[in-house]
């Protein structure tokens, strides 16, 4: 079956290049059988453990929901990514989704899928583009409400502090969408109580290793720190080993809130090393499934679509670990 | 006196070790407390502790960097090697029963060095038989390298739960950090083997002149074969180090960019990317010179946006101050100082 689909998508490759290709998808026929439709999807890369996870989960909810998945992994390059796309163009898939590797730099190879009257769906990562029309819909975190949640989670635990709290903050690769967003949100909900005080913000560029230089410096230059807001669980895991080899107990002495909630973090947060996990979820299948549908019956789906996703605390970590996926 | 000082000028050590001096100033400045060493929990506990550790994988590569260097090569796979024999320990280590025996982890770290060397001997085939330029040849395998090393971890980071493997990056031998030690070991025995032996003035000779070198019976070809497996070596071990530190094997960032940190500490340390005579106390004082950079962002607390500017400065000044019509410049200053001193002498 998957050999039979090969051979048509060749076949409609060598029309699309002989130039017969006529303008606009397969959508506008109408609603197609889901057996039928075909949905291209262009992923970073395999960059780490969070991202697998998400490959896997859109893989799976494709295979149960029916739908042929045309898969390409750019290794984290653009130009990758973007010849990916433009082969889904030429094979006339139904909908393109992809995750885009940096924000900026997608209006040329968008405006050929559009065009083409292919629909693109933008999945976890968002593009820097001033024509929205270039997609049909985002679905992904909010990054900002993430760096919300974990600035609430700090301004209910020193609710009644009374001498200044100082925090360290592990940024994420600088320049990236979820550094910035995760900053500005935490920086936004703690304003409320002036007693919490950022003494000192570095990039750990996402790594454990870089989590862990960073927090080795600046608990020597700041000796009182009383936590760490780490941009990924990568980071904090680094900071721990950092705070271990300075002597003191992480998630005690020092305590520790990140994002994302992998499973080596979470069990990291079972343990105690670790105080509070707001979740990015990598599992967009289902939703991304929906939109498709929603496409390929004529409906437009909403523009932008947040991930479900929860928080978790030490208790929350040890019930849900036994089921974490990724 | 101005005649030793104008000797200490003109040594070509001179400015590393003066923006190396600058530097601990910046950071005592920001951090009174930087300079202070205390034991805690049965281990040294400072920021230059620190520095040493953390610099001792880009000095353990930056040796066998300056080795390649000194045959007018260079080897940019540097960093994919270090990622390959991390992503090789922690793969056997997990695969393993006991992942924290001892036996084990001296199983994974062997094959880990052994896959190394062959790495190090396929570059020094490209380069000694096939007679590829070394900068091409090395590229194939830092751009492939990664993805040997992705292949193995299958694109995940894998974390090992081995108290043996992590102790190879974050232990204590004597309070002293592991990784400092077996950086101290390999720069002992580069230095010794090629500064107590003839191999360092051959290694030399074949990045001065090839032809010449070879018509005087220095077997070039195998010189090459060995200093790019050295090389790969030291990445590896490097490799494993990173590894060992966080205790896990992370492909995508394991020693990412560890190439240029290596070259720049050969460069910084005086010796010429044209090959020839080299200097391995060089090397060490640029390993420094970088590692210290990096805590002075963390300490002065520069924005991490500025963070790029601030590090091209710095690197900026110094191979200003070292370049030759510098150094011209100095040395006008420096007879006049000498010819006074020698004055002087005339007249007592």
């Amino acid at each position: 079956m998957k050999k039979l689909i090969g051979i048509a998508a060749a076949g409609a490759m060598l029309v699309a290049l002989a130039g017969c290709a006529s303008a606009g998808g397969g959508t506008a026929d109408g609603p197609k059988p889901l057996d039928e439709l075909v949905v291209g999807f262009a992923q970073v890369g395999a960059e780490s453990g969070w991202r697998t996870a998400n490959t896997k989960d859109i893989q799976s909810a494709f295979e149960e929901a029916g739908i042929e998945l045309k898969f390409s992994d750019a290794q984290q390059k653009q130009e990758n990514q973007i010849k990916a796309i433009r082969s889904y163009i030429q094979q006339q898939v139904d909908v393109i989704a992809f995750s885009p590797v940096v924000e900026t730099g997608w209006d040329a190879v968008l405006n050929e899928a559009k065009a083409a009257g292919i629909p693109v769906v933008l999945t976890d990562r968002a593009v820097d583009s001033k024509d929205d029309s270039l997609y049909v819909s985002f679905l992904g975190s909010d990054f900002v409400e993430e760096g919300k949640k974990a600035g609430q989670w700090v301004l209910e635990e020193y609710a009644d502090a009374t001498e200044p709290v100082e925090i360290i903050q592990l940024e994420g690769t600088t320049g990236a969408a979820p550094a910035i967003d995760r900053a500005e949100g935490f920086a936004e909900v703690i304003a409320e109580n002036p007693a919490l005080e950022v003494v000192a913000s570095q990039t750990g560029d996402f790594t454990r290793a870089g989590g862990k230089q960073v927090t080795e410096a600046l608990l020597k230059s700041n000796p009182g720190v009383d936590l760490i807001y780490a941009h990924n669980d990568d980071m904090g895991l680094g900071a721990i080993e950092a705070i271990e080899a300075a002597g003191l107990v992480p998630g005690k002495d020092i305590k520790i809130v990140t994002v994302d909630a992998v499973k080596d973090g979470m069990q990291a947060l079972a343990d105690g090393k670790i105080n509070f996990i707001v979740e990015c979820s990598p599992l967009l299948g289902k939703q991304l499934i929906e939109i498709v549908k929603q496409i390929n019956d004529g409906e437009a789906p909403e523009k932008r679509i947040i991930t479900e996703e929860t928080t978790f605390t030490q208790e929350q970590a040890i019930e849900a670990l036994p089921d974490r996926q990724y | 006196m101005s005649a030793v000082l104008a000797k200490v000028v003109a040594h070509r050590l001179f400015w590393p070790v003066v923006m190396l001096l600058i530097l601990f100033t910046i950071n005592l400045i920001a951090f009174p407390g930087f300079f202070t060493i205390s034991v805690r929990d049965g281990h040294l506990f400072g920021s230059l502790i620190d520095i040493l550790r953390n610099g001792a994988p880009t000095l353990i590569i930056a040796v066998g960097m300056t080795l390649v260097i000194a045959t007018r090569g260079i080897d940019l796979s540097v960093g994919a090697v270090a990622a390959i024999s991390g992503a090789v320990a922690c793969s056997i280590i997990l695969g393993s029963p006991e992942p924290g025996s001892l036996a084990t982890v001296a199983v994974a770290v062997s094959v880990a060095l052994l896959i190394s060397l062959v790495l190090g001997v396929w570059n020094g085939f490209l380069v000694a038989v096939l007679g590829i330029q070394p900068i091409i040849a090395t590229l194939i395998l830092m751009t492939a390298g990664r993805g040997v090393a992705m292949l193995i971890t299958e694109g995940q980071i894998l974390t090992v739960n081995s108290p043996p493997f992590k102790f190879l990056g974050s232990g204590f031998w004597f309070g002293v950090p592991i990784a400092v030690i077996i950086a101290a070991v390999v720069f002992g025995l580069a230095a010794l083997i090629t500064r107590r032996t003839a191999l360092g003035m051959f290694i030399e000779s074949v990045g001065i002149n090839p032809e010449a070198s070879r018509q005087a019976g220095v077997r070039a070809r195998g010189l090459l074969f060995a200093v790019y497996t050295f090389c790969a070596f030291c990445a590896a071990i490097a490799g494993l180090i990173l590894t060992a530190n966080t205790a896990a094997a992370d492909a995508n960032n394991t020693g990412l960019f560890i190439e240029l940190d290596a070259i720049l500490a050969v460069v910084i340390g005086g010796t010429s990317l044209a090959g020839g005579r080299y200097s391995l106390l060089g090397t060490l004082v640029g390993a420094l010179v970088i590692q210290t950079l990096v805590t002075t962002v963390y300490t002065v607390g520069i924005p991490p946006i500025a963070t790029m500017v601030f590090k091209a400065a710095v690197v900026t000044v110094v191979c200003l101050l070292q370049s030759p019509t510098t150094a011209e410049a100095f040395s006008g200053v420096r007879r006049r100082l000498a010819l006074r001193a020698g004055k002087g002498v005339a007249a007592s």
